[in-house]
């Protein structure tokens, strides 16, 4: 008797969709609405807003014919990025080995009061080498590098660039079948994939929506920013260069990764929209704001206090429990040999095939809940296992990954995998709850896994056959 | 002590989110709405001694469902009843601005239009008739400049006005051409029978004839909802309701 009324209320609601239908089927409804609404605004604004000065309005269409020029489009998109990262790596130098030798001068403190207490060994370990060294070294390398890229980008952003690039990636995204905000996700996803994957939801068709969900972890997020950051400075730059010089190149490799991470987007969806994701790209109109002048002083505030300290946090918050892992890993020992090596040398033989060794693996599996722990873990697995190195600024890193057989090729190939390989934990789970389904899920981790592992044996053995390792 | 709720729609890139953060501060946490997974910021603020819940909408270019964006704004506008909906608009280019805020006045005339960027449409030799636009839609209006802080104390007291209720309007009325006024005319009274006077029946028979079928769902899922909280009240018959 109760639910009486529930079950009334939904056949009525039927029987209205289906009166709804009756009237409604004469076709283009949807296009007499619309042109109801426009026609009411544009006799508002005719009546209400006096245009004084035609000519003003127009100078935004000036500009968009350049920067959206099919000659002068991309140029202008690269030369801005490389502009960016230039900006980055020249100003995060000098405040990186700063802040590390601050926090190696503490920690020289902490370990003189741990021995004054008679605190036990191993606390020293977990507490100091473990949790305050990982911790210490997530903040040196990774606070200066995003106080300045995020608050940059972020300029860019307000001045209301990023549409322009949506704008010239369109037609990319086009002809590979995916849709052209796709390019406004994936741009998206240079800050941060788990966002990124919650903007999918303006693309309105499904399989669409999927392809920029399945791609959209190849473009570089905050978490992998740093680890290509440090790696193109320190190991992509032949020692003969120097200054400013060494700056621009290091950049450039960076450009270089970015474009790398595009084309496998592209590539991507363009297999996929062939196969599993078959289907004709709908249209839409994107919008182009107008250009706005940023305030540049505000930007500045807000994205360095709520991108980079909120990355920061997020990084510290997961680092300092894998730095206590990593160090009992590293120090457990098991028949003569930590587990940490143990493991790592499991790995190994897998990891040489793609130019890796076993702890860059063991580094990319511990850091699946956040990219940003990847290098700080394999630098807590490297100096467990080997001689304490005091790391003293990027040198004494390069240091410790020369010591442990690194080449020019290790480093490209780890860039190479952090950025092809599966996305982080949170990322995986917003796309389990966006697209509600397992097996895109997994399929959304496996497809990169696949492709991180594919391209790095190939550069790996081409290097090899070549002779340049 | 009362508490009214403001919702923030607007196309993107009107500085609605600049609005909000101008006016909730650092008062202000990511919410998840019940129902939808649409995360978004809701935070408080207030003005002459009444205090207001903040709610940032997606921000959309309609509320004809085209995306989950779009039907996460529609559904709370509608269903969530927000004492106020301030629908932020450009300045700088009105017309395309307008179209949302037609669409949501056809909702509800608990609304108040916010005209920001005035500084660069002013810069821009734009001048726009407040009163005429005003007069025309039946809700305050008022312009303001988010980043400037410019006329943020007169949009606080047109938000007081209408959540006070101290000025209040119908729904405004879009005259469709014919052939849609015809289906809208039969089909509002069934509406309204279906799914009561608590929501805009005209708004939802146009929707209708469009074919939109997210709407229905929505409404049969919140039109449930209510059901199963109505039949729980009867049987808490003895406890008083603090309402």
């Amino acid at each position: 008797m109760e639910l009486q009324p529930a079950i009334n209320g939904e056949g009525a609601l039927d029987s209205l969709r289906t009166a709804a239908k009756k009237l409604a089927d004469k076709g283009s409804i949807r296009d007499e609405i619309v042109g109801g609404i426009y026609g009411v605004s544009a006799e508002i604004c005719s009546s209400a807003v006096v245009y004084r000065d035609r000519k003003k309005l127009g100078s935004t269409y000036k500009l968009d014919n350049i920067v959206t020029s099919r000659v002068w489009g991309f140029p202008i998109m690269l030369a801005g990025l490389g502009l960016v990262f230039w900006i980055t790596i020249a100003g995060a130098n000098y405040p990186s080995s700063w802040l590390a030798s601050l926090f190696s001068f503490i920690e020289g403190y902490l370990t003189a009061g741990f021995t004054a207490l008679h605190a036990p060994a191993w606390l020293h370990g977990v507490l100091v080498l473990g949790l305050y060294r990982g911790t210490s070294s997530v903040i040196s390398v990774m606070l200066p590098p995003m106080m300045i890229f995020f608050p940059v980008f972020a300029l860019l952003e307000n001045f209301g660039y990023l549409p322009r690039v949506a704008f010239n990636m369109d037609r990319l995204f086009k002809k590979s079948g995916g849709h052209g905000k796709q390019a406004l996700t994936m741009s998206m996803g240079f800050g941060c994939n788990a966002a990124a994957i919650i903007s999918t939801r303006i693309i309105e068709s499904p399989r669409e929506r999927m392809l920029a969900i399945l791609t959209n972890n190849f473009v570089p997020c905050n978490g992998r920013w740093p680890t290509l950051i440090l790696l193109s400075s320190m190991f992509m730059i032949g020692s003969a260069a120097s200054g400013a010089f060494s700056t621009l190149a290091t950049a450039l490799v960076l450009m270089g990764i970015v474009l790398v991470g595009i084309a496998v987007t592209l590539t991507v969806s363009w297999v996929l929209s062939r196969t599993a994701l078959r289907g004709v790209p709908t249209h839409y109109t994107l919008e182009l704001p107008p250009y706005r002048r940023p305030q540049i002083f505000k930007t500045i505030l807000r994205a360095s206090k709520e991108k980079s300290l909120n990355v920061l946090t997020r990084a510290i918050v997961v680092a300092a429990p894998a730095g206590i892992i990593t160090w009992i890993l590293g120090n457990v020992m098991v028949s003569g040999d930590s587990v940490l090596n143990h493991m790592a040398a499991f790995f190994d033989p897998f990891a040489s095939l793609l130019g890796l060794d076993g702890f860059i693996i063991m580094a990319f599996i511990l850091g699946l809940p956040a990219n940003e722990i990847v290098l700080p873990i394999l630098l807590m697995g490297y100096m467990s296992s080997g001689a304490m190195v005091d790391i003293d600024g990027l040198g004494g890193i390069k240091d410790i990954f020369l010591g442990q057989g690194w080449t020019w090729l290790t480093a490209l190939n780890m860039m190479l995998f952090s950025l092809l390989h599966y996305p982080c934990g949170t990322t995986l789970v917003n796309i389990y709850k966006e697209t509600k389904s397992l097996k895109w899920a997994v399929l959304s981790a496996a497809i990169p896994l696949g492709i991180a592992v594919a391209v790095t044996f190939a550069v790996a053995q081409a290097a090899r056959l070549l002779g340049w390792v | 002590m009362s508490k009214f709720t403001v919702a923030f729609a607007g196309n993107p890139n009107t500085g609605k989110s600049t609005l909000f953060n101008l006016l909730t501060g650092l008062r202000q946490h990511t919410g998840n709405w019940a129902g939808k997974t649409v995360i978004t910021a809701e935070g408080e603020f207030t003005h002459n001694g009444h205090t207001y819940k903040a709610v940032d909408l997606p921000g959309t270019y309609s509320l004809y469902s085209n995306s989950a964006d779009e039907e996460a704004a529609r559904d709370y506008i509608i269903f969530e009843q927000p004492d106020v909906t301030l629908v932020v608009l450009d300045a700088t280019s009105l017309e395309r601005n307008l179209n949302l805020a037609l669409q949501v006045l056809e909702i509800t005339g608990r609304a108040v239009i916010c005209i920001n960027l005035i500084d660069e449409a002013r810069r821009l030799g734009i001048e726009i008739d407040l009163k005429a636009i005003a007069k025309r839609l039946g809700v305050p209006v008022a312009a303001i400049s988010a980043r400037s802080e410019i006329g943020i104390k007169q949009l606080l007291d047109q938000i007081e006005r209408v959540a006070t209720g101290a000025v209040t309007a119908p729904p405004l009325r879009i005259t469709y051409s014919e052939e849609i006024e015809q289906g809208i005319a039969e089909l509002t009274p069934l509406v309204e029978r279906t799914v009561g006077s608590r929501y805009p029946a005209r708004w939802i028979a146009l929707r209708l004839l469009d074919g939109d079928d997210s709407l229905l769902a929505s409404l049969k899922e919140h039109m449930e909802r209510k059901e199963a909280a109505s039949s729980k009240e009867v049987l808490g018959h003895g406890v008083t309701a603090c309402h």
